[in-house]
C-alpha cells in the first residue's frame, strides 16, 4: 500500500511548473551557440561583463518563438518580473525596457525556484548586513521588517549579526566587480521575494489547493476495484468514429457563423461598439417582429425552437392547428416538476397526471404503452425524475413528426417572410459624440411585475415558469 | 527496518494493535490514523478475494487502461487538423476593451453574465460580491460575504437571485432586491455545505437547483428551498475546481475538473460518473461545454487547454503554444463555436481557432491573472476578470470609428 504525500501544496506547484519552463528559456538564452549575445556593460566607473540589453532579450524572444513584439515584451517583462532577470540601472524598477538598459542573468543559486520560500533566517541576515554595511541604507519597509524579525527570531540573533559580519569580510577579499554583482544578485533576489508592501508581489498565490488530506490516495483493493469496474464500462460504450464528430463542429461553426456576433458582427450594430441598445430591444422576448436570424436559427434543431419563448409560443400555434398540442403542453409541465421546487413535487405530480395521463383527462397524451404503465407506476412514489421517460418519448415524438412539419409549414414560411433583417447603423459623423447610454429595468422588477399582475397557472401556451424570464 | 526508520514521523501505540512501535501518519478519509506498518499491510489487503493479490488487481486494472486507449485509437480516423483544412481561415481579431469595470477593492476572482445580457455578478478576494449593470458600468447591488476568498458565483436564470461561496465552505443564494436600501445579507440563504472551500457553483435550469464543486472533492446538487443535497457526486481523488452544466437536449449531464488531472461527466440523476478524460499534464482549472453539448474544452495549469469530445470519447485537439508557459485559468467558447477565448496566469487572453488549433490573438491589458472569462449569453461580447481588481468587456474591433474608452463610473451610493 502507497500513500502519496505531496511535499509543496498544490499552489506552489502550480507555480513550480511555470517557474521550471522559464527557467528552460534562460538556460536557452544562455547557450554559446543558439544564446544571446553579451558584452560587458559600464556601470559607473565598473565594467559588468556578461550583460545584456532590453533590446537583445526583446530581439532573441522574437526570433525563438516568432511572436510580435509586443508578445516579447510581455514574456521578457515576466522573466524580469520573477527574477530571472535583473536590471543593471534602477534596480528597483522590475521592467524590461527595449532600449540599451543592461540586464543580467540571475544565477541559479537565487532562482525563485530553487530558494521558496525564502526563509525568515537569510532575510534577516540579508538586512543585517545591509544596515552594518551603510546606516540608513535600509529603506523604510525594510526598517520595520528589520525590527519585526529582530522581536521574532531574538533568539538567533547573534547567530544572524555574526553570519552577517562574516558574509561582508568574505565579500571584501573579492574583486570590486564580482562583489558588486554579487550585492545586485542578492537584491534583485529579496526585491522579488520581499516586495515593498503595496508593490506587485509576483509570487501571490491562490488560496491552497490539493489540501494533504484529500490528496493522499489511498491505492488499495478498493480503489483498483473501483478502476476496473470503470474501466469496463468505458468498454462497453458505444463510441462514435473521429471523422463523424469532428464534421459535425464543422457543421457546426458554419451554421452558426452568423449568428456569431464576434466572427459575424451583428444588426443593427453591437450594443458594446455603439451604445445603441436597439439590438437588444429588437430581440427581446415579446417583440413583435421577430429578427430574420432569429427565426432562422428555429429551423438549426428542435432544442433551439423550444428555447425562445416566442419560437415555443409560435410552434404551439401550429400545434393547435394539428390538434396535438397538448404534447407540447405536457412537455412543459415536465420541465417545471423537473426544475421546480422541491415541495411542490407530489402537487406537480398529481397535476400532470390528472390533465395528462389518467384515462380520459382532458389532454391526454398518446404514451406507448409500456413507458405508460412504467410512469403509471412511478406516480405512485413521486420524485423529480419520475416523467423523464413519459417526456422522453414526447420529445422525440415532436422532433421527429411535428417539428419538421412547421418548418414546412404556411405558419413558419410567413413568419420567416415577415421577419426583418435590419439595418446596419451609419458610422456617426461625429464620432466624438458619445451617445449616452441607457439603464435598464432589471430583471428582478420586471419579474416582480409579471407575478403583480398574477400568475399564469399550469401549461398555458406562454406558460411562465420561473425560467422563462422576461429578458430585456 | 531500513525503510521503517525513513518513514517513521512518530513512535508510539498503534491505533489497531497497541504495541509500540514506529508509526506511519495517514489519513482514512479525513480522519487521521496512527498505525505500524504491519498493521497498515493488514488494511491494505483487507477485502481481497482469494486469489488475488493487490499486485493482481493492479495488473488487471491496467490491462484494460490499456484495451480501452487501444479501442478509442481504432476509431480515430482522422485529426481535427485535416478535417479543418477545409474551413476557411479566421481573418485577423481585434478586440478592443469596451467596458472596463473598476470598483473591486481586491482580486476579481470569478465572474458570470445575466441572461439579460448587460448584468454581470463578480465576486472578489476581500468577500465583495458586485452585481453590475456592464452596459452602463453602473453597480447595482453589492453584498460582503461573511468570508474571503470568493471563488465562485452565479447569476440564477430569471436574474432575480445571485449564489456565491469560497472559503466558508458553504454557497449561498442572495435573491436580488430591488429596494435599494434593503440590506441583502439579511435576506441570503445558505443552500450547500461542504467539508471544504468552494471552488464553483451554477445555477441548473431554473432558480431552485443549485449544482457546486468543491475542494472537498465532490460536486453536489442541491434544492435551494430547503437547502436540501439532492445528489451527491463522488470520484474525484482531488479538488474539483470546476464544473460546467450541458446544453444537451435531455439536460442531464454535466463535466467537472480537478486537481487530480481528470474532468469527468456525470449524471444528474443517478450521479455516476459515465465518463472519464484524463489526459491533462496538471490541475484542470476550467472546463466549458462546446454549444452543441458534443465536447467540451479545458484549460489547465500545463499551459494547454484541450478539447475533448464526447462521442468519440477522447481528446481531439490541444490548444498550446511554446512562448505560453503560465497555466490556463478559464475559457469559454464564441456563439458559434469557432473561437476559443483563454485567460492565462500570465496576464493575457489568447483567442484560438477551434477548428484548426492555431492561436488567431493574444489580447493584453490586464495587469495581473486573468481569473475568469465568459462570453455573454447572446456572444455579443467577452467579459474577463482579474487579479488586478478590475473586469474588461471586449469586443472585435472591426468597422468601427469611434474607439470608446471609460473610466469607472460608480453611481452606487
Amino acid at each position: 500500500m502507497t500513500i502519496n504525500t505531496l511535499t509543496k501544496g498544490g499552489a506552489q506547484r502550480e507555480q513550480m511548473y511555470c517557474l521550471r519552463k522559464m527557467e528552460r528559456v534562460i538556460v536557452a538564452m544562455q547557450d554559446p551557440d543558439m544564446g544571446m549575445k553579451m558584452r560587458n556593460q559600464r556601470l559607473l566607473i565598473t565594467v559588468i561583463p556578461h550583460a545584456m540589453t532590453g533590446n537583445d532579450v526583446i530581439e532573441w524572444l522574437i526570433q525563438k518563438y516568432n511572436i510580435t513584439e509586443e508578445e516579447a515584451r510581455h514574456l521578457g517583462g515576466l522573466l524580469v518580473q520573477y527574477g530571472y532577470i535583473y536590471p543593471l540601472r534602477e534596480p528597483r524598477s522590475l521592467l524590461l525596457r527595449s532600449d540599451d538598459s543592461p540586464y543580467r542573468f540571475q544565477t541559479p543559486y537565487f532562482w525563485t525556484s530553487s530558494r521558496w520560500p525564502a526563509t525568515e533566517l537569510d532575510y534577516a541576515i540579508y538586512l543585517a548586513k545591509k544596515n552594518i554595511r551603510k546606516q540608513g541604507e535600509l529603506v523604510d519597509y525594510e526598517k520595520e521588517n528589520y525590527s519585526i524579525l529582530h522581536k521574532r527570531i531574538n533568539h538567533t540573533w547573534d547567530f544572524v549579526v555574526m553570519q552577517a559580519r562574516e558574509q561582508l569580510r568574505a565579500s571584501k577579499q573579492r574583486r570590486k566587480a564580482d562583489r558588486i554583482v554579487l550585492e545586485c544578485q542578492e537584491q534583485a533576489y529579496w526585491l522579488i521575494n520581499k516586495p515593498c508592501p503595496g508593490a506587485f508581489d509576483v509570487l501571490d498565490l491562490g488560496p491552497e489547493r490539493c489540501n494533504v488530506l484529500s490528496s493522499r490516495v489511498a491505492l488499495n483493493a478498493d480503489h483498483y476495484r473501483r478502476e476496473i469496474e470503470h474501466s469496463r464500462r468505458a468498454l462497453g460504450r458505444n463510441r462514435v468514429k473521429s471523422s463523424i464528430c469532428l464534421e459535425s463542429f464543422m457543421k457546426y461553426s458554419e451554421q452558426y457563423l452568423h449568428h456569431d456576433p464576434i466572427m459575424s458582427g451583428c444588426l443593427p450594430s453591437n450594443p458594446w461598439i455603439s451604445d445603441d441598445t436597439s439590438h437588444w430591444t429588437i430581440n427581446t422576448d415579446m417583440v413583435g417582429i421577430p429578427t430574420r436570424l432569429r427565426v432562422e436559427r428555429w429551423s438549426f434543431s428542435f432544442m433551439e425552437l423550444l428555447n425562445d419563448s416566442m419560437g415555443r409560443r409560435e410552434f404551439m400555434i401550429y400545434l393547435e392547428k394539428e390538434f396535438s398540442a397538448e404534447n407540447l403542453c405536457f412537455w412543459v409541465a415536465c420541465e417545471d416538476l423537473r426544475h421546480g421546487e422541491s415541495s411542490k413535487i407530489i402537487l406537480k405530480v398529481e397535476e400532470v397526471y390528472k390533465n395528462f395521463l389518467a384515462p380520459g383527462a382532458a389532454r391526454w397524451v398518446n404514451i406507448d404503452s409500456k413507458t405508460m404503465e412504467r410512469t403509471l407506476e412511478g406516480i405512485k412514489r413521486p420524485h423529480r425524475f419520475i416523467m423523464d421517460d413519459a417526456q422522453m418519448h414526447i420529445y422525440f415524438l415532436m422532433k421527429k413528426d411535428s417539428y419538421p412539419r412547421y418548418l414546412k409549414s404556411e405558419l413558419y414560411k410567413n413568419m420567416l417572410a415577415k421577419a426583418i433583417v435590419p439595418q446596419e447603423t451609419k458610422k456617426s459623423v461625429f464620432p466624438f459624440m458619445r451617445r449616452q447610454r441607457h439603464s435598464s429595468p432589471s430583471p428582478a422588477m420586471v419579474t416582480q411585475a409579471t407575478e403583480d399582475d398574477g400568475k399564469a397557472k399550469g401549461a398555458g401556451p406562454t406558460g411562465t415558469s420561473s425560467t422563462t424570464n422576461s429578458q430585456i | 527496518m531500513c525503510d521503517q526508520t525513513f518513514l517513521a514521523i512518530t513512535f508510539g501505540p498503534c491505533d489497531s494493535c497497541s504495541e509500540n512501535r514506529p508509526l506511519m501518519n495517514l489519513y482514512i478519509k479525513t480522519e487521521p490514523i496512527n498505525y505500524c506498518s504491519l498493521c497498515m499491510e493488514i488494511m491494505a489487503c483487507q477485502g481481497l478475494a482469494s486469489g488475488e493479490t493487490l499486485k493482481s488487481l493492479k495488473a488487471e486494472s491496467e490491462t484494460l487502461r490499456k484495451k480501452l486507449e487501444e479501442e478509442r485509437k481504432k476509431l480515430h480516423d482522422v485529426e481535427l487538423e485535416k478535417v479543418a483544412e477545409k474551413a476557411e481561415a479566421l481573418g485577423e481579431l481585434n478586440m478592443k476593451t469596451r467596458r472596463t469595470l473598476k470598483g473591486h477593492g481586491n482580486k476579481v476572482l470569478c465572474m458570470d453574465w445575466c441572461k439579460d445580457k448587460r448584468r454581470i455578478v463578480s465576486s472578489s478576494q476581500d468577500g465583495k460580491v458586485i452585481v453590475w449593470d456592464a452596459f452602463t458600468t453602473n453597480k447595482e447591488h453589492a453584498v460582503t460575504m461573511p468570508t474571503t476568498w470568493v471563488m465562485a458565483c452565479a447569476y440564477a436564470p430569471s436574474g432575480c437571485a445571485i449564489a456565491c461561496g469560497g472559503l466558508d465552505n458553504k454557497c449561498s443564494v442572495y435573491p436580488l432586491s430591488l429596494d435599494k436600501d434593503e440590506n441583502l445579507a439579511a435576506k441570503k440563504k445558505s443552500v450547500a455545505m461542504h467539508t471544504n472551500y468552494l471552488s464553483g457553483c451554477t445555477f441548473t435550469n431554473s432558480d431552485m437547483q443549485i449544482l457546486t464543486s468543491s475542494g472537498d472533492g465532490t460536486s453536489a446538487l442541491w434544492d435551494v428551498e430547503s437547502g436540501q443535497l439532492l445528489q451527491s457526486f463522488h470520484g474525484h481523488s482531488a479538488d474539483v475546481l470546476t464544473l460546467d452544466l450541458a446544453p444537451s437536449e435531455t439536460g442531464n449531464t454535466f463535466v467537472s475538473g480537478g486537481s487530480d488531472k481528470k474532468a469527468n461527466v456525470w449524471d444528474l440523476r443517478s450521479g455516476q460518473n459515465v465518463q472519464s478524460f484524463d489526459t491533462h499534464d496538471s490541475d484542470i482549472n476550467c472546463v466549458k461545454y462546446y454549444p452543441s453539448g458534443d465536447a467540451f474544452a479545458s484549460a489547465s495549469d500545463d499551459s494547454t487547454c484541450r478539447l475533448f469530445d464526447l462521442r468519440a470519447d477522447r481528446e481531439v485537439s490541444i490548444y498550446s503554444k511554446d512562448s505560453i508557459m503560465f497555466g490556463a485559468a478559464s475559457v469559454d467558447f464564441s456563439l458559434s463555436g469557432r473561437l476559443l477565448f483563454a485567460g492565462y496566469n500570465d496576464y493575457t487572453i489568447n483567442v484560438w481557432d477551434v477548428l484548426k488549433g492555431t492561436r488567431v490573438a493574444i489580447l493584453f491589458g490586464h495587469e495581473n491573472r486573468v481569473s475568469s472569462l465568459r462570453v455573454s449569453p447572446d456572444g455579443t461580447a467577452f467579459c474577463s476578470g482579474s487579479w488586478d481588481n478590475t473586469l474588461r468587456v471586449r469586443q472585435e474591433g472591426r468597422g468601427v470609428g469611434r474607439e470608446l474608452k471609460q473610466g469607472g463610473t460608480t453611481l452606487y451610493g
